[in-house]
């Protein structure tokens, strides 16, 4: 399937406003495992190398030395592969990172099955790891322009932030970028009343065109970008519920903990007896494909949402 | 040459130390004695010899830093800051491992201001200390940052990649010590995990390695001495070769004393006994 959005790069997006940030804020550092030139983090080394330090290929060190840094006086942007960044050093992020309340903003990039290069490259289960976590915010951005916007609002957040971005381009979602941003509040983009679709990340983008694919055929749906997975904006949840009885989610995700995880914990302990669909990557190892290929196998892909909510309305 | 005057005093307190270790085993339970036996010395020639520290002004900036990174030893650290007036001995004896006590088994920094940072899963703190080092040589500051770490602790692959980013990064300003007891919790080190020829390891990662009997004082101090300044191009690994249990025999080298209480005040005599009798010419009350 072909998009008709224009695209951005997050990777370059992320860079280009890190060092705009940089030329700021004297005290941000960056610190990168050996990806620099994949992550984007490569235009603040050049900007201010004095600033930058490439750890190498050693995650869970880079995440305890970026704890050793906020501890004095520094902001850290830490950057690797999310699955790398989850996995490898969750540990480091819960127990050097977290428990101490530091101002470390760890930004994965080639999230969720944009890694493209199987499952050993796959950050499927961050969302699920990181809001376990006490303190710990966590950011998904709609789509690649917003991430300028979860960058401004990472600076003055007091206490450790993890979002994740994806790779290559990805669909652009907002005409303008005139809007707020303000981190726990989901945005509503698209009314309706038949259902509505919470999504985060790249999915905002697919949620739409599957919106518009339903609404060919009659079917009204709204949809919302829910950028920040942690803290969940309870009460927009709940309030679409109250309005369409059928929340649908949607996330380059495992279904097992995350966005669709959260959703349905604020359903349940609000008692809201309503229709809950979790649509993500089901309880198997991502293979080999492309991302449009992936996409498409697990029913992510717009035609895949708006058949599988078609399928319950 | 040190004058014996200043080893006779650190010897005094780190019998000093030695005897609260066992009385806070004795009075509130578990305790990582075998090991906070062999690092004693050690961390009493940090408190009372090696950091520029200020008790009176316990965060300036220009302070040196100290992260135990093997954080089960973390009652070492308590008594040496309260036998130097920087926590309170009472306190700690009366509220130690509590609910909600500011002492916990392990040091954690968000009760206890005091300290610089929380540790206790094992191969947290040196790459901790990178981070610390790093900044301190960005601003261009001289203090140096010590940690403490365990021989066994350094089978943890985090460790080395921190050994590995001291070297990248020149961190003249770093100091490890590690508390080589040869024991940890299953048996002998060469036992579990076998890390000989331990010295080469820590050459080939480019460190300034150094030697020493790290029960001696003298032997303790004088390799203290021989760190070089802060902003050299290398940091310095110190081997402290240790007892585990040191100064009381039945703990000595026994792999059931990684960990331990004292249960009964005829045990507890018998320790202070046992310390008296190691430390001949220490008072021992």
């Amino acid at each position: 399937m072909t998009t008709k959005r224009p695209e951005a790069a997050p990777c370059k997006i992320y860079g280009e406003k890190l060092a705009e940030l940089g030329a700021v804020y004297e005290n941000i550092v960056m610190l990168d495992a050996d990806l620099m030139r994949s992550n984007g983090t490569i235009v603040f080394q050049q900007k201010f190398p004095a600033r930058s330090f490439n750890m190498g290929i050693a995650e869970q060190n880079m995440m305890a030395v970026s704890a050793g840094l906020a501890l004095n006086g520094k902001m850290p942007y830490v950057s690797t592969f999310t699955s790398f960044g989850s996995m490898r050093a969750f540990e480091q992020i819960r127990t050097d990172i977290a428990y101490h309340n530091l101002k470390v903003r760890i930004v994965t990039t080639h999230c969720g099955m944009t890694g493209n290069s199987g499952a050993t490259h796959a950050g499927v289960e961050d969302l699920a790891l990181m809001r376990t976590i006490p303190n710990m915010t966590v950011v998904a951005p709609g789509d690649p322009n917003q991430i300028r916007k979860a960058l401004d609002a990472s600076v003055h957040l007091n206490g450790p932030m993890y979002m994740r971005i994806g790779a290559k381009t990805e669909p652009l979602v907002y005409d303008s970028q005139d809007y707020t941003f303000e981190l726990g509040k989901g945005i509503v983009l698209r009314e309706g009343k038949d259902a509505a679709i919470i999504a985060c990340g790249a999915m905002v983008a697919h949620a739409l065109d599957a919106a518009d694919l339903l609404a060919a055929e009659g079917k009204n749906v709204a949809v919302v970008d829910m950028h920040t997975i942690k803290p969940l904006d309870k009460e927009l949840i709940l309030s679409m519920a109250e309005k369409t009885g059928f929340i649908v989610t949607a996330e380059d995700h495992i279904r097992i903990g995350g966005l669709g995880s959260a959703v349905a914990e604020v359903l349940a302990d609000n008692g809201a007896n309503i229709r809950l669909l979790r649509l993500g990557i089901p309880d198997v190892f991502v293979t080999n494909g492309s991302v449009q290929q992936l996409y498409h196998k697990f029913g992510l892909d717009a035609e895949g949402l708006a058949r599988s909510i078609a399928g319950c309305l | 040459m040190i004058d014996d005057f200043v080893i006779n005093s650190l010897e005094e307190k780190a019998l000093e130390m030695r005897r609260l270790l066992v009385e806070l085993c004795f009075k509130t339970g578990v305790l990582h004695i075998g090991g906070d036996l062999s690092s004693s010395d050690i961390v009493t020639a940090l408190y009372f010899y090696q950091l520029n520290i200020d008790p009176q002004d316990i965060k300036k900036d220009s302070r040196d830093r100290f992260i135990i990174s093997k954080g089960h030893g973390g009652a070492t650290q308590y008594l040496a800051m309260g036998m130097r007036g920087i926590i309170s001995l009472e306190e700690l004896f009366s509220t130690y491992r509590k609910l909600d006590s500011r002492f916990g088994m392990h040091p954690c920094s968000n009760v206890l201001d005091e300290l610089e940072v929380s540790t206790g899963s094992l191969g947290h703190g040196l790459p901790l200390a990178v981070g610390f080092a790093l900044a301190a040589k960005m601003d261009q500051k001289k203090h140096r940052v010590y940690v403490l770490c365990g021989d066994g602790e350094t089978n943890e692959g985090s460790i080395w990649e921190a050994a590995m980013a001291a070297s990248h990064y020149q961190l003249g300003n770093l100091v490890c010590i590690v508390d080589k007891n040869n024991l940890s919790l299953d048996g002998f080190t060469k036992d579990v995990m076998n890390m000989e020829p331990y010295a080469d390891k820590w050459r080939a990662f480019n460190w300034n390695v150094l030697e020493t009997d790290g029960n001696d004082m003298r032997k303790l101090c004088e390799t203290l001495d021989a760190i070089p300044p802060y902003d050299s191009d290398r940091p310095t690994l110190i081997i402290a070769h240790t007892v585990k249990g040191k100064g009381i025999s039945f703990m000595e080298n026994n792999p059931s004393w990684h960990a331990g209480t004292i249960p009964t005040e005829e045990m507890y005599n018998q320790c202070l006994a046992e310390l008296a009798l190691s430390y001949p010419s220490r008072k021992v009350e």
